[in-house]
């Protein structure tokens, strides 16, 4: 185990009474409580961690935050591995495992590195250009991706299922503030102090990370103290709610924010009753955007190497977690952040070897800081190039006349600290479609106009000095109050901007007959020349831009080097960056999990399930269940031994042999209750129902407005204002929105009001010659025999000592009823009417024999009914009335749809008996066997009373145009083809006598 | 123009990269053209393309009011089948599929295309049955497809969810070995090039305004770079047809405006070697891995109009959660980045590619989801119907007036109602 | 997310709701047989960009279908009122007390 060899003596906001063991690439090293990974692998003097995604060139820790483009790696193993992490956010544990990805067979030594190699090839787009023979097709292409996708990509996911569970919450609050530094403490104050409920989010494990490296007094207050007073206050004001590890990364429509919260990946032994995550959907009134700047860096030779990082960084490193990133810097600066860097750094004992700034003159006051640390100030001076091998060891400086630069020494070093500037965050304005709008004298972007109740605050304005961001989060907290009509104090906010000395944009580094490979995206390996090569193609736009070399498009999302791609395409152009553009920042602001944004609804709970009130008493009788859209219905009670074929085929007989139950809860159920209830039902369904006696139930079908049959049914009149109608299980809750629909906005003149009883009402179907027997002993007070009670008839009573409704209507053409009682006496029914129905032979049957039942019948169900079929098309047009108007009887007329060539339901039989029939299947004509034929299978069975498989189709021309002839039933995918005969579609008892009994 | 090859990308490697031209100019507007095609996206650089090549007509211009290849074209998750089942769609996107085989070589730009094949899920038996028809459609129209089993569907992807605690255990699937991805914005620029290179003068950030007529014809279009004449304007404005058509004096049209979220993870190793789709009740998903190594995916519409380009957290909850259903392990996988495209969904779910009732003005929309696959075909027809003033026989079923002669081709059943197809 | 001022249950999600498409829509008496105006009102629509008078229900809620003024470039809600213009009269009349 190696020590901690740069590890300051001292400072840092970590607990260094306590020692965390962790591991890289199989190495144990050491931190303390407070490291980031990123610090902790620091302290190690671990320098490569990765390797960048297109020429594996080794990548080193290059920010101390969420823009990290370098030290990306994986964590954990098994199915916790997880992949693409940024070191420099990953709170330390004790026994974190990581590891080093995207190369083979180490960071540190990657054969993948040969692709550096050929770096003159593969320029921006280059793959555009060529892979694409030899040969015509696609076949040569794809040999190439196969090698293109195994060397992208970055880290490898694991394939077994994550054990970890995830969280959706739900808040709400009066003011988001996003960020907890000067800016973001004051603003939650203010707010909170004029009594407002306030939700503060940091994305950083500690609260007011900022302030953690910050050594510039606030007001006479060290910044230490400063933080811990607010803290304090904030913690005891009792509506403020202070979240931390928790990223605010999207901003939505309505006031929506997105928070992703971190609950347990810091932690080495988390309780099994956590989350890892949650996503939390807050609903907020004001956004107070305090989400700080970052810094940026500066393109030149080799800027990429490990040991080059922000100069911010660098102090981070420093400050908050004592650790020198190097032993020998040079900070290389065109504004006066550098300084702090600098200052900071060798405070802490790091050997400041240089300062170069580009500009002429530093400020006074850092110019004399830094004479007395000790440290020499290059004005006019920038960096050139890092030799080229491995980590950093020289760097060579420039001197700048002008705009031009002359390379010239070079100096020995290991750390080289760059800031080219900042760029406040205005990620979260964009996602609400401000633009930012860039200042040529600040050289950054600054966030644009929000017509939303979002304020920004701190350097996420472009304020630059803490003590100046603490006043202008004091005013955005202000404001929001005054917005939500709390008197606050009208606190000006200052104006953007905040250094002594101006800063001196520099992009790139250019020196006259030297050939550098500059980086602009360090992770995606985009080099200055590359943005040159897009505007020299043409691909000047900056979206184009983006798209064409990936600029952007790594896991940062352009937090690294958007702005420098945009400055250099504007260079290129002749255009000023302001005309030049930005590209949209796309939520969210940094990556987020599935699974959190999935939550609970995964596995099992992917989707809500529905049992009906019977499914207990089902399961107990043996049902094996099936999935009906959400429902879970029983699909066949097989007898010892019995597969669904074979219990099917039983269960099908015995209906027509003895009697069968049937649990037919999922049906749809309305109440349609009203003075004008019968005229309501008259205008949905294509047939009469006003003149339909109480007591009495129809089989109605029912149209959309574009004439195509929506859903079948029966509806049951109860009284003269009440009606009871069943849909499909598929279709009840569109049919019941309709119904509203209709009732409010197309009709509002009718007295109707319709109310869903789907889950108030249990249902079970009794089908079968020993129906009425059953019925007799189990129902106590309805009179069953044929005079009292005929088909269609509506009668109420009682079963199992439950009120029910029982009607006399047959889906299977057997004698049959439906009985329906309040849903928590299900279950007794079902004991009542089984307790008759056993003694009797009678079997309790499933979907797929109500399936095989109804389709010997001849009964459409939800595959002929498939939303293109007509009235005329399933022999139905009979049934709709002429003397009544009816939803769809106009646009149903429209010729298209009344053309004699339109296919019709029919029966299919195969000519040899002994064959299956496939739904699905189409209908093509012998001589034709290509296309798209001349109609296909819907439902097919096998027919225990018939002795072979049955099926219904729709067929051109319908049984008039096929009779005597032969179909080809084409089934390729399955069955091949097989000659079949198109039938009526009664294949039994053709005249009802049976259901009529 | 410089002609795209290994050796020239070697011989540019070796010279500082200084031999590339432009891939193409950026021209001002003449006074008028043979035809104006409105919309730089991938259906309108295509069909100007095709106008090009295919019927002579090299005096085009494209007219984009952006950049082109900003909209929908750069905006999809980039699948590209063509397992249609309805008259008038099979045969289209077949078509389609055919010409994306060879689109590459045709446009001498690398689009691509992966024929790494489309495995559709089912669930349920009734829905095994609706795939089989679909399968069988395509085979008998010369359309490759299979049905393969749970276990065949395991064993090409098996770290898909195939445990007990499935909430709907995977039954099989449809597959169509020919399908796969493309990418997407190379199909833009591949055309926008091959177009630029035949002579079509693709003009952007040139936004119309107006288009004129004269005695019932049209005449030209009104844009914010002057007015620019012509004897034949075609509309490919996906996304925002409606607002065209009124401008053009057409009235209202079959087409409602919806957004489409889109996401994409950050970068992994090769996880998952198909495109994999799949519909249940409450919603639709499909996901493939992009070259980089994203997993790309996408879902629902978010269900009400709209022509802002960007989603809401909904369909985030709804598309994640579709996701880690499918394949447990996208748990751990993070999402990089989310955006959204505006959708012209029509009232069947099918394109519009038709002549108008205005002389000499065409329409190209209606796309709903289904515009990226489309992009090869719809260019091709768009340009045969502008150049004929007929449609082709391929788009002859694509008519403007077939809702109102009931001749919709409703490929999901789901009737005029925009926001369900 | 929207979030959509049910006149009944006050400020909702969307997700509540269902989208029941253009509010404006013209559908002729139900004895009307002009197939025309059918034709119109079943499958054309306006479909701005801008203020846009929408239908929406709230299933999770009320169940009551209102109409949403929303604008479909910027998503602002504008008003929700019941669609039923009797419920909606008798809101205002108690609204006016």
């Amino acid at each position: 185990m190696s020590r901690q060899i740069n590890r300051l003596g001292q400072g840092g906001a970590i607990d260094r009474s306590r020692t965390l063991s962790f591991s890289f690439d199989g190495a144990r090293y050491e931190g303390h409580p407070g490291d980031t990974l990123a610090s902790a692998l620091l302290a190690n003097d671990v320098r490569i961690v990765g390797r960048s995604f297109k020429y594996h060139r080794p990548r080193g820790v290059m920010s101390a935050g969420v823009e990290e483009g370098g030290a990306l790696i994986t964590t954990g193993s098994g199915a916790r591995r997880t992949p693409n992490v940024r070191a420099t956010t990953l709170e330390l544990f004790d026994g974190l495992d990581t590891y080093g990805q995207n190369a083979w067979p180490s960071v540190r030594f990657d054969l993948n590195a040969l692709n550096g190699l050929l770096a003159r090839f593969f320029s921006a787009g280059f793959y555009y250009k060529t892979f694409m023979g030899p040969g015509r097709g696609t076949w040569a292409w794809m040999q190439y991706e196969k090698i293109i996708r195994r060397a992208a990509g970055m880290g490898e996911a694991s394939r077994e299922p994550d054990p970890d569970s995830y969280e959706i919450a739900h808040a709400h609050c009066d003011v988001l503030v996003v960020g907890s530094g000067p800016a973001g403490l004051e603003a939650a104050r203010v707010a909170a102090e004029a009594g407002l409920h306030v939700i503060l989010a940091e994305q950083d494990f500690a609260v007011a990370p900022s302030l953690l490296s910050e050594t510039e007094g606030i007001g006479d207050e060290a910044p230490a103290d400063w933080r811990a007073a607010r803290l304090k206050a904030l913690q005891a004001a009792g509506n403020v709610q202070i979240m931390p590890r928790t990223t605010v990364f999207g901003l939505y429509d309505g006031g929506v924010a997105g928070l992703a919260e971190r609950v347990t990946d810091h932690l080495a032994d988390p309780s099994p009753h956590l989350p890892r995550e949650r996503f939390w959907i807050l609903r907020t009134r004001r956004t107070i955007v305090a989400t700080g700047a970052l810094e940026r860096s500066v393109a030149f030779g080799n800027n990429d190497r490990p040991g080059i990082m922000l100069a911010n960084a660098a102090r981070i490193y420093a400050n908050r977690f004592g650790v020198a990133a190097g032993r020998r810097a040079i900070v290389a600066t065109n504004n006066d952040s550098g300084y702090h860097s600098a200052l900071d750094m060798a405070a802490a004992g790091v050997d400041v070897a240089r300062i170069l700034d580009v500009r002429e003159r530093a400020s006074d006051d850092f110019a004399a800081r830094a004479r007395a640390a000790g440290i020499e100030i290059m004005t006019n001076c920038v960096p050139v190039e890092a030799a080229a091998r491995g980590t950093i060891g020289k760097l060579q400086i420039g001197r700048r006349s002008g705009a031009t630069i002359r390379a010239d020494e070079w100096l020995d070093c290991d750390l080289v600290a760059v800031s080219g500037g900042w760029t406040p965050v205005v990620n979260l304005l964009s996602h609400r479609g401000a633009r930012p709008v860039y200042d040529e004298s600040l050289a950054t972007f600054l966030p644009g106009e929000c017509a939303e109740p979002i304020r920004v605050a701190g350097s996420a304005a472009g304020v630059w000095r803490s003590e100046d961001c603490a006043q202008s989060g004091r005013a955005a907290g202000a404001a929001a109050a005054r917005d939500l009509g709390k008197s606050a104090l009208d606190e000006q906010a200052p104006a953007p901007g905040g250094w002594d000395r101006p800063i001196h944009p520099l992009w790139e580094v250019r020196v006259k007959g030297r050939k550098l490979r500059s980086f602009v995206d360090p992770q995606h390996d985009v080099k200055t020349d590359d943005i040159r090569l897009a505007h020299q193609e043409g691909y000047v736009s900056v979206e184009h831009l983006k798209r064409y070399t990936t600029l952007g498009m790594a896991s940062d999302q352009g937090k690294v080097g958007n702005v420098i791609g945009l400055a250099l395409m504007a260079k290129a152009t002749g255009k000023t960056i302001a005309e030049t553009g930005t590209t949209m920042f796309r939520p969210p602001y940094t990556p987020v999990s599935l699974g959190a944004l999935a939550g609970r609804g995964c596995d099992e709970h992917f989707r809500a399930t529905r049992y009906t009130p019977m499914h207990d008493w089902n399961m107990e009788h043996g049902a094996v269940m099936i999935d009906a859209g959400l429902w879970k219905r029983p699909w066949y009670f097989p007898a010892p031994g019995e597969d669904l074929t074979a219990a099917y085929e039983r269960e099908t007989a015995k209906v027509r042999e003895t009697v069968g139950l049937c649990d037919v809860t999922s049906l749809g159920k309305i109440a349609v209750q009203g003075p004008d209830a019968a005229e309501f039902l008259n205008r949905v369904y294509v047939n009469g129902f006003g003149k339909l006696p109480v007591g009495r139930a129809r089989y109605g079908i029912m149209l959309r407005d574009d004439g195509i049959v929506m859903d079948d049914g029966t509806t049951w009149r109860l009284s003269d204002s009440d009606f009871f109608m069943t849909t499909t299980t598929a279709n009840a809750a569109k049919v019941m929105g309709f119904l509203e629909e209709l009732l409010e906005t197309r009709w509002p003149d009718l007295r109707v009001r319709v109310t869903t009883v789907s889950e108030q009402w249990a249902g079970l179907a009794v089908a079968g010659p020993k129906a009425r027997q059953v019925l007799e002993a189990a129902v106590e007070d309805i009179d069953m025999s044929s005079e009292a009670f005929p088909f269609m008839g509506v009668r109420e009573g009682h079963i199992g000592g439950a009120p029910c409704r029982v009607a006399r209507i047959s889906f299977s053409g057997e004698m049959a009823w439906e009985a329906y009682v309040p849903s928590d006496y299900g279950a007794a029914m079902c004991d009542a009417v089984w307790q008759a129905a056993e003694p009797l032979g009678g079997i309790l049957y499933g979907t797929e024999a109500l399936g095989a039942l109804r389709i010997e019948k001849g009964h459409v169900a939800g595959p002929e009914l498939d939303g293109r079929t007509t009235l005329e098309d399933l022999h139905l047009d009979r049934m709709a009335s002429t003397k009544k108007p009816f939803i769809g009887n106009v646009l149903r007329k429209r010729p298209g749809l009344m053309t004699d060539d339109r296919p019709q339901l029919v029966g299919i039989v195969p000519k040899d008996r002994t064959r299956r029939l496939y739904a699905g299947a189409l209908l093509h004509a012998p001589d034709r066997l290509s296309g798209h034929g001349e109609g296909w299978v819907t439902s097919v069975t096998y027919s225990p009373e018939l002795g072979h498989w049955i099926g219904l189709g729709l067929i051109r021309g319908g049984v008039e145009a096929w009779s005597g002839k032969t179909a080809i039933h084409a089934d390729p995918v399955r069955s091949g083809n097989t000659e079949v005969e198109i039938t009526a579609t009664h294949f039994i008892d053709p005249d009802g006598s049976r259901m009529h009994a | 123009m410089t002609r795209y090859s290994a050796w020239s990308v070697i011989r540019n490697g070796l010279t500082g990269q200084k031999g590339w031209d432009r891939a193409w100019r950026d021209p001002e507007p003449k006074d008028s053209y043979d035809v104006i095609i409105v919309g730089a996206g991938g259906h309108g650089l295509a069909t100007a393309y095709y106008l090009a090549r295919e019927h002579g007509i090299r005096n085009v211009a494209i007219l984009e009011k952006g950049y082109l290849g900003g909209g929908s074209v750069g905006r999809n998750t980039t699948i590209v089948r063509s397992n249609y089942m309805m008259p008038g769609n099979t045969e289209f996107y077949e078509f389609s599929l055919r010409l994306w085989e060879q689109l590459s070589h045709e446009l001498n730009y690398n689009v691509m295309f992966s024929q790494r094949g489309q495995i559709v899920l089912f669930h349920s038996p009734p829905a095994r049955d609706a795939a089989a028809r679909r399968a069988n459609t395509m085979r008998m129209n010369g359309i490759d497809a299979e049905m393969l089993t749970r276990d065949q569907v395991r064993q090409r992807v098996p770290h898909l969810d195939f445990s007990d605690t499935a909430r709907f255990p995977i039954q099989g699937a449809i597959l169509q070995k020919r399908a796969g991805t493309a990418r997407h914005d190379a199909v833009a620029w591949g055309y926008a090039r091959a177009a630029d290179s035949l002579g079509v003068d693709i003009i952007q950030n040139c936004e119309v305004t107006g288009v004129l007529r004269e005695g019932g014809r049209v005449s030209g279009a009104e844009t914010t770079r002057g007015v620019i004449k012509a004897g034949k304007v075609g509309l490919a404005v996906a996304g925002n047809t409606s607002r065209l058509a009124a401008m053009a004096g057409m009235g209202r049209l079959p087409i409602e405006s919806h957004k489409l979220q889109a996401f994409v993870s950050e970068p992994l190793k090769p996880l998952l070697d198909y495109v994999v789709a799949y519909a249940l009740p409450g919603g639709h998903f499909y996901i493939s891995q992009s070259d980089k190594g994203g997993m790309v995916f996408g879902g629902d519409l978010d269900m009400y109009n709209s022509y802002a380009q960007r989603g809401n957290l909904p369909i985030y909850e709804d598309v994640a959660g579709c996701a880690v259903a499918l394949m447990p392990c996208l748990k751990r996988i993070r999402l990089l980045r989310q955006w959204a495209g505006v959708m012209d969904m029509s009232m069947d779910g099918t394109p519009i590619i038709s002549k108008t009732s205005i002389d000499g003005l065409y329409l190209n929309g209606g796309w709903c989801y289904g515009g990226f696959k489309a992009t090869p075909a719809s260019g091709w027809c768009f340009a045969s119907t502008i150049a004929n003033d007929a449609p082709h026989e391929l788009n002859a079923a694509f008519t403007l007036d077939r809702f109102e002669r009931g001749l919709q081709i409703d490929e999901k059943g789901a009737g005029p109602v925009p926001k369900l197809h | 997310m929207l979030r959509i001022p049910c006149p009944f249950c006050g400020e909702r999600d969307h997700t509540e709701f269902s989208y029941g498409g253009d509010a404006g829509v013209d559908y002729p008496q139900i004895d009307s047989t002009d197939e025309k105006a059918w034709y119109e009102a079943v499958f054309l629509r306006e479909n701005p960009r801008g203020p846009h008078k929408e239908l929406w229900q709230h299933n999770y809620g009320c169940r009551m279908w209102i109409v949403v003024e929303r604008d479909t470039m910027t998503h602002e809600i504008f008003s929700a009122e019941p669609a039923h213009p009797g419920v909606k009269a008798q809101l205002e009349k108690e609204a006016a007390k």
